[in-house]
């Protein structure tokens, strides 16, 4: 097992698909030469070549259309918008190409494309840089959308997104970049729309995505610590595919579910969530579902502010506790 | 390709059974726009024939073709099958794409036509990925994109060419000027000295020709076509042109001054076609049974795909991604 941080494992997934698969392309802006400007992909450009690994113009909607004609014929492409927020810029390519190609086409070709992006805020970018847009994606058929938590994960769920026949959004929280972890050895894929069982608890199940789950997971040990309240904590890791019926079992087992969202409140991809359970089990709950999110609002820049806004550890170990009594 | 062909006027007269093929489909899809059976939009081509005919008479099968919303004739050019094509307008299984595309998403990838588009000037960047695939796999290979007037002001026109310039992509850009995007007179909504400035401005060759000559979109077409494929890098045609109709089928263009449309009528490119052909020494029975056969045909398609079923209601779950069915409730 290898130690990797987050962002090395960006790479790393990206290598192990390009010397599997020579159709494997990779481009954006800032990608080749300089390795990313969150330095993601460093080294990608000296072992490929860049014919295979390509700066591009500062042409977003270029980038995705062109990734797209690609895909269409014959190629693997991995194409990076350097900030979530940028995929406003070109959001027609995902909304109302890629996503629909093979559904316009019946099924002609498919399109098999990974959109890889930083999302998320912590970073003190202010709010165009910091917004988390997993649920813009997720409101959109036709796309998968995978955000993972952990260096291994960034690696195996690349790696899948990568091999799927279909437009994946692939969002990278830039907060996490830092972490490190074990990846595998070897050859590591994971498989696309599974969720992940991190800690089974038996009173409560927090449900949670990208940089909401070390802090999921932090609040839970407290709240066993604290007062005795044992949590499963789910890393959700894909928003579509979903994968209800691992969270549907493990909230039918504690009886309460709390969602973890680091996307502003409204139309949150908690709602939706909260909704199937809802509706699958609403008599084998034992409380109110409870969510908890940035509050339907543009991200400040300001350090005190940022941090108040997006769930921290205190906010979701209060939260839970509250929602026990 | 033009410049084998030993039998000239041959050749241009099974052109112009294209161009009559189109305007036949047109016809028969607007009429059947108004009469109910085609619903959503119809955007027709007549007029416009000469273009799409002349430059994929230079193209290989194999070669690739994007399109935009007036894309039917660029589909029939093409080699697409206007049977399937006006099933596909009636919504009917056995359409080019099962009745889930219509009338703006004919796209037959067995023929390179990788699709008409909603959205203006989309199809600009999608063919530079699609070049640069060519390129990357090393094929001979080239691809067409066709544009309207109205898509040169859109960002992604812009994104592209100097996408396809910066990269030397073996891209065509076919822009059909005529002269009115929508319903607005293009001129009076753009700025600069036009699409082949444009084009220049980027360092892509790029010619304005009269586009309702079909000899001469054949004749430049095979020039240029042959120059990209042996490496030259992009280059851009612009061809004049008239929109006879309106916008789309409902549209009855009446925003336009009638003094205009008739001096178009004359300079349409069947008329003129006609008369080069009788000068070659075709005759005139020869042309009028083209003419009824391009008609019959269509009415038979008409008549197909009156007939033909409905897609069954499982097919709009099908072809979304490989994730399931969306219709099993939660199970996304």
């Amino acid at each position: 097992m290898a130690e990797l941080t987050y962002r090395e494992a960006v790479a790393d997934g990206i290598r192990q698909e390009m010397k599997r698969d020579e159709n494997v392309v990779f481009l954006g802006e800032d990608i080749a030469a300089a390795g990313g400007v969150f330095k993601t992909t460093v080294g990608l450009l000296d072992e490929f070549g860049p014919i295979r690994v390509r700066d591009t113009p500062i042409s977003e909607q270029a980038i995705l259309g062109a990734a797209m004609g690609a895909a269409m014929t014959g190629l693997r492409p991995i194409a990076e918008i350097m900030f979530s927020d940028f995929l406003a810029v070109c959001w027609d390519i995902v909304a109302n190409q890629m996503a629909k190609a093979r559904y316009m086409t019946d099924g002609q070709i498919s399109v098999p494309l990974v959109v890889r992006t930083a999302n998320g805020g912590g970073s003190r970018f202010g709010a165009q840089h910091s917004q988390s847009v997993e649920n813009w994606a997720m409101a959109i058929p036709g796309i998968k959308v995978v955000a993972p938590s952990s260096p291994a994960d960034v690696k195996g769920l690349l790696a899948a997104a990568i091999r799927d026949d279909n437009p994946v959004l692939f969002f990278e929280q830039k907060s996490l970049y830092a972490i490190k972890g074990t990846v595998p050895d070897g050859e590591h894929i994971e498989e696309l729309g599974k969720s992940k069982v991190l800690r089974q608890g038996s009173d409560v199940t927090i449900v949670a995505l990208a940089l909401m789950v070390p802090r999921a997971l932090e609040a839970a040990d407290r709240l066993q610590e604290i007062d005795g309240i044992s949590a499963t904590v789910i890393d959700v890791r894909s928003l579509v595919p979903l994968d209800t019926s691992t969270i549907l079992s493990e909230v039918s087992r504690t009886g309460r579910m709390i969602t973890v969202e680091e996307n502003p409140r409204l139309c949150g991809w908690g709602a939706e969530l909260s909704s199937i359970v809802a509706e699958e089990m609403f008599f084998d709950l034992d409380g109110p579902i409870v969510r908890i999110t940035t509050p339907h609002i543009p991200l400040a820049s300001a350090d005190h502010l940022e941090d108040l806004m997006i769930p921290s550890v205190d906010r979701i170990y209060e939260e839970v506790r509250k929602s026990m009594n | 390709m033009a410049q084998v062909q030993t039998n000239e006027p041959a050749r241009i007269f099974n052109m112009y059974k294209k161009m009559l093929l189109i305007r036949a489909f047109e016809e028969a899809a607007a009429e059947n726009f108004h009469a109910g059976n085609v619903r959503g939009s119809v955007h027709q081509y007549i007029g416009e024939e000469a273009i799409a005919v002349g430059i994929c008479e230079n193209l290989r099968n194999d070669d690739l073709l994007t399109s935009y919303h007036r894309g039917h004739g660029h589909s029939i050019a093409k080699g697409a099958d206007p049977r399937a094509m006006m099933l596909e307008l009636f919504g009917r299984v056995g359409g080019t794409s099962g009745g889930k595309g219509g009338s703006m998403h004919i796209a037959d990838f067995s023929v390179g036509m990788l699709g008409a588009n909603g959205v203006i000037a989309d199809g600009c960047t999608i063919s530079v990925g699609a070049a640069q695939a060519i390129k990357l796999l090393k094929q001979d290979k080239i691809i067409v994109n066709f544009i309207g007037d109205g898509g040169i002001n859109r960002g992604p026109f812009m994104e592209a060419l100097n996408w396809a310039k910066v990269y030397e992509l073996p891209v065509l850009f076919v822009c059909e000027n005529n002269q009115i995007a929508a319903t607005t007179t293009t001129k009076t909504v753009t700025a600069g000295d036009g699409i082949e400035a444009r084009a220049k401005s980027y360092g892509i060759p790029a010619i304005t020709i009269d586009g309702n000559d079909l000899l001469l979109v054949d004749r430049t077409a095979a020039r240029i076509v042959d120059e990209i494929r042996a490496g030259s890098g992009p280059q851009l045609i612009q061809a004049m042109t008239y929109r006879l109709k309106g916008h789309y089928a409902h549209d009855e263009a009446l925003y336009r001054n009638p003094s205009e449309v008739e001096s178009a009528l004359k300079n349409e490119p069947m008329p003129r076609t006609e008369t080069w052909l009788k000068d070659q020494g075709v005759s005139i029975e020869e042309i009028e049974k083209a003419k009824d056969e391009a008609k019959k045909l269509m009415a038979n398609y008409v008549s197909d795909a009156h007939e033909a079923p409905w897609p069954d209601i499982s097919d709009a779950f099908t072809d979304v991604q490989d994730v399931g069915s969306p219709a099993e409730g939660t199970n996304l």
